[in-house]
């Protein structure tokens, strides 16, 4: 007896949390049609997640100059200024070189917590998962970045691996990659002697 | 013909043989090792093919390689002969899209390889082409040497061995001392080699090096690293290729070439072509990939792509 009593009170539990579930699933989600009309109806999911969403990639502490983070340390006593406005006072050996026309400053980093940089979305992350701000654009990079095409990865070819931020490469202010210079070219088999050293060499 | 003619003729024709056979074993005593040559060099000139050896010789082979390096470098020299991982087989990709012709690739290989540094060996030679030209080889330089690279109007493509699936190479080998392992690097037994170079004349992509002299390598910059196949120092005569770096990608879990670490644009991509999740496979099957010559069906398993 006292063990049929047990037996239905756990499935009551089961039913409650189960009815929980569906009804923060059944939210409903208003828009405007094509026609201009306000849509009420109960959100569907549209968006399926990725497998690897949610997951972290093994990557190095992001590049910042010297003492520049915390970004709190001094913009913690400071009143935000959302204002978009050329910077003099600090951060001004800052040049934008990266759709300057169409972004300014807070279309990346938050407004308030400084310390974290700000999705589209809304959404806050810390800089150490800067990829995905760039990924925002940047769709196909990321894509191939995620399974070790773009970019450099490095650790083991059959196990563990190591990635790099888009920032260990790219600045982020000036993305495009800077120019090298090359290391030496092989030496032209005119300029060798006959033992095959290279003429004017210090060995000789 | 008189009695004593012909048998002149024949006193004749036996002292023919006799100085035939006299010059056969002259010659032949040349290719011997010194009389004075130390017990290695000796058991050097009766080691067998690398294939041939059994466990205990293969041992005794590297202890003899190991003592000798050791003592020529003056640092502890291992020598691997690691063999194949199952259910492997090598592929490298090569992003013509990234590749800014810096060459990095270049000197990394020669100090994880321990090639000569004089007379000069490179592994990897790195072609500037043009533009508008395209994958066009009779365009190529590879002596640019401009302030900066890249140039305006130029991609880079480094070549290097292809680690073909049909080489061309091993098959033109007289005597077997080059052939194909089961993951798919060729690679050359050094102590085999007789230096003949057919196998360079059979390569299409100038991916093997002959030492023409026992080449300079810095005490100090050779690394001890080693495997019987791979980057061991090499004698003298001998033909040299990349391995992928086979002293490197057969450990486990196995490191990345040496290339493939260094490259500042990350344009260099290594793995195993039979993991179907792998980063090469990926490459494949989603980008612009193509194959150097392909028309000459050695069937490389070094693929460039685009990947923009």
């Amino acid at each position: 007896m006292k063990n049929h009593v047990w037996r239905s009170l756990s499935l009551a539990i089961g039913l409650i949390a189960f009815g929980a579930t569906l009804a923060s699933a059944a939210q409903v989600e208003k828009f405007f049609d094509r026609h201009g009309n306000l849509v009420v109806q109960e959100k569907v999911e549209r968006y399926k997640r990725r497998a690897d969403e949610g997951t972290t990639f093994p990557v190095p502490p992001p590049p910042f100059s010297e003492g520049i983070f915390p970004c709190s340390d001094c913009h913690a006593d400071m009143t935000p200024n959302p204002k978009r406005r050329e910077l003099v006072e600090m951060h001004d050996d800052i040049v934008l070189e990266h759709a300057e026309g169409q972004r300014w400053c807070l279309d990346c980093h938050n407004l308030d917590d400084r310390d974290k940089l700000r999705l589209v979305s809304g959404e806050l992350i810390p800089f150490t998962e800067s990829y995905r701000l760039c990924g925002q654009c940047h769709g196909d990079k990321y894509r191939d970045w995620k399974v070790g095409i773009h970019g450099k990865r490095t650790g083991y070819w059959n196990g563990e691996k190591q990635y790099l931020l888009c920032a260990n490469c790219h600045n982020p202010h000036s993305p495009r990659f800077k120019a090298l210079k090359p290391l030496p070219p092989p030496v032209r088999p005119e300029n060798l002697n006959r033992q095959g050293i290279a003429e004017g060499s210090e060995h000789n | 013909m008189s009695n004593k003619s012909q048998c002149d003729k024949h006193a004749f024709q036996q002292s023919r043989r006799k100085v035939l056979k006299g010059l056969a074993a002259g010659v032949g005593a040349l290719a011997l090792p010194a009389p004075n040559a130390s017990a290695s060099a000796w058991e050097a000139f009766f080691q067998k093919n690398f294939r041939e050896l059994d466990r205990d010789e293969l041992k005794q082979v590297l202890a003899r390689l190991e003592s000798e390096y050791s003592k020529e470098y003056g640092k502890d020299v291992t020598v691997k002969a690691t063999l194949p991982i199952e259910g492997v087989k090598y592929g490298y990709g090569l992003d013509l899209s990234r590749c800014i012709g810096c060459r990095r690739c270049v000197y990394a290989c020669v100090g994880e390889n321990n090639q000569s540094r004089e007379p000069q060996i490179h592994w990897i030679r790195v072609l500037q082409l043009n533009k508008e030209k395209g994958v066009a080889l009779e365009y190529a330089e590879h002596y640019y040497n401009p302030e900066e690279v890249p140039v305006e109007g130029h991609f880079y493509m480094p070549v290097q061995c292809q680690q073909c699936e049909n080489p061309p190479c091993t098959k033109v080998c007289p005597v077997q001392a080059t052939w194909q392992e089961n993951d798919g690097i060729v690679v050359v037994d050094y102590n085999w080699c007789i230096g003949c170079r057919y196998c360079m004349a059979a390569c299409p992509y100038g991916a093997r090096h002959f030492n023409w002299t026992k080449g300079k390598l810095p005490k100090e910059e050779m690394n001890p690293e080693t495997h019987y196949l791979g980057n061991r120092p090499r004698p003298t005569g001998v033909v040299e290729k990349c391995t992928f770096c086979i002293q490197r990608t057969r450990e486990q879990p196995g490191r990345y070439p040496a290339c493939e670490e260094i490259c500042p644009v990350g344009a260099r991509k290594f793995g195993n072509l039979l993991d179907p999740k792998g980063e090469m496979r990926y490459l494949i099957e989603n980008k612009r990939v193509f194959i150097l010559k392909e028309d000459l069906n050695t069937q490389p398993k070094f693929f460039y792509f685009y990947a923009t």
